[in-house]
């Protein structure tokens, strides 16, 4: 099974290089060192939000309410921040934002945990309510001006990429730190608490996980809180580099984010996944969507692009799941429940 | 009991669903008769809602019938969007073609036909995706609806497609005495169809087998894939006249109509006692959810200081409330 899922990151990986020479070939422009900063920019927030679905999705959830989460728990803290003329430190945003993130998180929790209700249709619900609460109840638009902390650490660059071409500057944000942080806590969790093995094994079989001891409605509760917190401060991160704060623009982005993360090679039966995977899922998704204008191709097609890596990589990975097992072919439902 | 175990839980469990949802029908409608009786209870209100409903009753059986099969249909929007645009470039193709403009009757029923091929087609290949490559019935329609709706932005360049025969727009707005509306009857045919499948048809008891537990039905000697596949191309036809029926009422195409209408169907689905883990549910159930829905809908409409993103919020809350609801009566 390890052997398996090593080589389906390859394959993904294989993707990529293929992709990125191919870009190479018709452009000239993918391997410069501009580009591949833009695209790391581009790549933060979809790979932030990925950790989080990735945790969901290896416990055999699905979870769709994470951008409302975000741009709820942006907008909300920024409005705060400017109503008080904020002046401290950025990280007091950050934790407003993820706070806000929590408490939305728990609400998922609490109604897939305690009730067991399926967790698509459970996030679709809370999802319809968080945008309701913002464009209805708040009345969102567009805050051109952000705080001033939060604009200098959107402007806050590690270091300036110049294209000798033609003189495009492209700017490595210091977001990226966030991503690291947030990587790194996602594969501690994971793999060195207890915590991890119980999201694995929640996923893997429920009533075994049960028997086998794991307090599984506490485990479900909290990876839906760790969720809202992530996506908290995915959205913070968002409104950062955007340099003004847009309640719209993240939806949608849900569709992508699974899309990237059952691409790396994540079962949406539950069980197994690494963030390897999900980061190269990501990433391919990120250069399809970056690379369109490279190769002069309408930024239309994305759309119809994005479905079809959708449908062949779930496919590939669902027909080998037929070929390698005698069992019945995987038509139920992904299981949301239990 | 024992050899109708099946049919008289289903029952049961309907009748339950039945009384649950006249309950809150009739509670809606005294709601409204107390605070807005004369303009809630008017005929032009009555006659607006018929205009409304269809388009999105269809995408409820749709998405009941993909449910009833233990899977989810997300891509009903995009099947529906993508017909009523290829419809819409064909009249509008074939408009300019024909040399006399009595033919043009013709040009319309061409492209709706061609419209409902092209749902029936989308179906087929979510059902294929599901059945025969066995992709997870979420994510098959989750990549489809995303493909379905790129290539109605590629068609259309992202814009909306307008000036089409002013006489398809006419027969969409044509009631029957001028009382029932065209896409009413079209409605009602469907649902009246769809029922008959679902209860009097071989394929319906197939489903519901299916449903409730597809390994049971495979080894009971039933071809499975064919019965995925046969539903969800039923879906991607009641999507695609949806779609149609929408071009007519708006009298144009465009690649993102109708994008509140998954979670508005899945909500109508739930709410007509259809079982999201498949093998449960009604289309008479569905009917009555659907009244419900846009009986609350336009009741929302007759309060202007409610702002129309309040009805998302009421939406969650409703399919929330819901299945609690049905989780706690299911567990006494």
């Amino acid at each position: 099974m390890g052997k398996k899922r090593l080589g389906h990151e390859f394959y993904v990986f294989l993707a990529i290089v293929s992709l990125s020479l191919i870009i190479q070939a018709r452009s000239g422009q993918f391997f410069t060192l501009n580009n591949i900063v833009d695209l790391m920019v581009s790549f933060i927030v979809p790979a932030i939000f990925a950790m989080c679905e990735l945790i969901v999705i290896i416990s055999g959830g699905m979870d769709v309410s994470f951008p409302a989460v975000a741009s709820l728990s942006m907008f909300a803290t920024t409005k705060i921040l400017l109503s008080m003329d904020y002046t401290g430190n950025v990280f007091f945003a950050f934790l407003l934002s993820g706070s806000f993130g929590l408490i939305m998180g728990a609400i998922n929790g609490a109604l897939i945990s305690i009730f067991n209700l399926p967790a698509l249709i459970v996030t679709l619900g809370t999802q319809s309510i968080f945008m309701g609460i913002l464009q209805g109840a708040l009345n969102a638009q567009e805050i051109a001006e952000i705080p001033k902390v939060m604009f200098d650490f959107g402007n806050a660059k590690l270091f300036v990429a110049i294209n000798p071409l033609n003189g495009l500057k492209s700017n490595m944000s210091s977001s990226i730190l966030i991503l690291f942080a947030v990587v790194i806590i996602t594969y501690v969790f994971l793999h060195f608490t207890m915590w991890g093995r119980g999201v694995y094994a929640i996923g893997g079989d429920s009533n075994s996980a049960i028997r086998a001891g794991f307090k599984v409605k506490q485990i479900k509760f909290s990876i839906y809180c760790f969720v809202g917190i992530v996506a908290g401060i995915a959205g913070m991160t968002r409104v950062c580099m955007m340099q003004n704060c847009q309640p719209n623009n993240l939806i949608g982005m849900e569709m992508t984010v699974i899309a990237a993360v059952v691409l790396g090679g994540t079962s949406v039966k539950g069980g197994s996944g690494t963030i390897i995977g999900a980061l190269l899922g990501t990433f391919l998704l990120t250069i399809i969507s970056n690379s369109l204008l490279l190769l002069s191709i309408p930024t239309y097609w994305q759309s119809f692009f994005t479905g079809l890596i959708i449908i062949i990589g779930t496919g590939v990975t669902s027909f080998q799941l037929i070929l390698s097992s005698h069992r019945l072919p995987s038509m139920r439902k992904s299981k949301n429940e239990a | 009991m024992k050899h109708d175990a099946l049919s008289s839980r289903k029952l049961q469990k309907n009748d339950n669903t039945l009384l649950n949802n006249l309950v809150v029908a009739a509670v809606i409608l005294i709601t409204m008769a107390i605070l807005k009786s004369s303009k809630f209870f008017s005929f032009t209100n009555f006659q607006s809602m018929a205009y409304q409903l269809p388009q999105y009753g269809l995408m409820a059986f749709a998405m009941a019938l993909a449910m009833i099969s233990g899977g989810i249909d997300l891509s009903i929007v995009g099947m529906a969007n993508l017909s009523s645009m290829i419809a819409a470039l064909m009249m509008i193709k074939l408009a300019n073609l024909i040399p006399n403009q009595n033919l043009i009757i013709y040009v319309i029923i061409i492209s709706c036909l061609i419209a409902i091929l092209i749902g029936l087609l989308c179906g087929l290949l979510n059902g294929l995706l599901i059945s025969k490559i066995g992709i997870p019935p979420i994510l098959a329609t989750l990549g489809s609806m995303q493909l379905f709706s790129g290539v109605s932005i590629i068609l259309s360049k992202g814009n909306a497609i307008n000036r089409l025969p002013p006489l398809y727009a006419k027969i969409g707005n044509y009631a029957l005495f001028n009382i029932v509306p065209l896409p009413l009857l079209i409605f009602i045919l469907l649902a009246l169809f769809v029922s008959f499948m679902l209860n009097k048809s071989a394929y319906g008891i197939k489903l519901y087998m299916v449903g409730s537990n597809t390994k049971a039905a495979k080894f009971s000697g039933l071809h499975v894939d064919k019965i995925i596949i046969q539903t969800y191309c039923l879906a991607g036809i009641l999507s695609s006249v949806s779609g149609l029926i929408m071009m007519s009422r708006l009298n144009s195409a465009k690649s993102d109509y109708g994008q509140q209408y998954t979670l508005q169907c899945l909500l109508i689905a739930i709410l007509g006692g259809v079982n999201p883990q498949g093998g449960h549910g009604k289309i008479s159930n569905v009917m009555i959810a659907i009244l419900i829905f846009q009986f609350l809908s336009s009741s929302i409409n007759m309060f202007p200081y409610f702002s129309n993103f309040y009805k998302l919020l009421i939406w969650g809350i409703v399919l929330l409330g819901v299945m609690i609801w049905n989780k706690y009566s299911k567990s006494r």
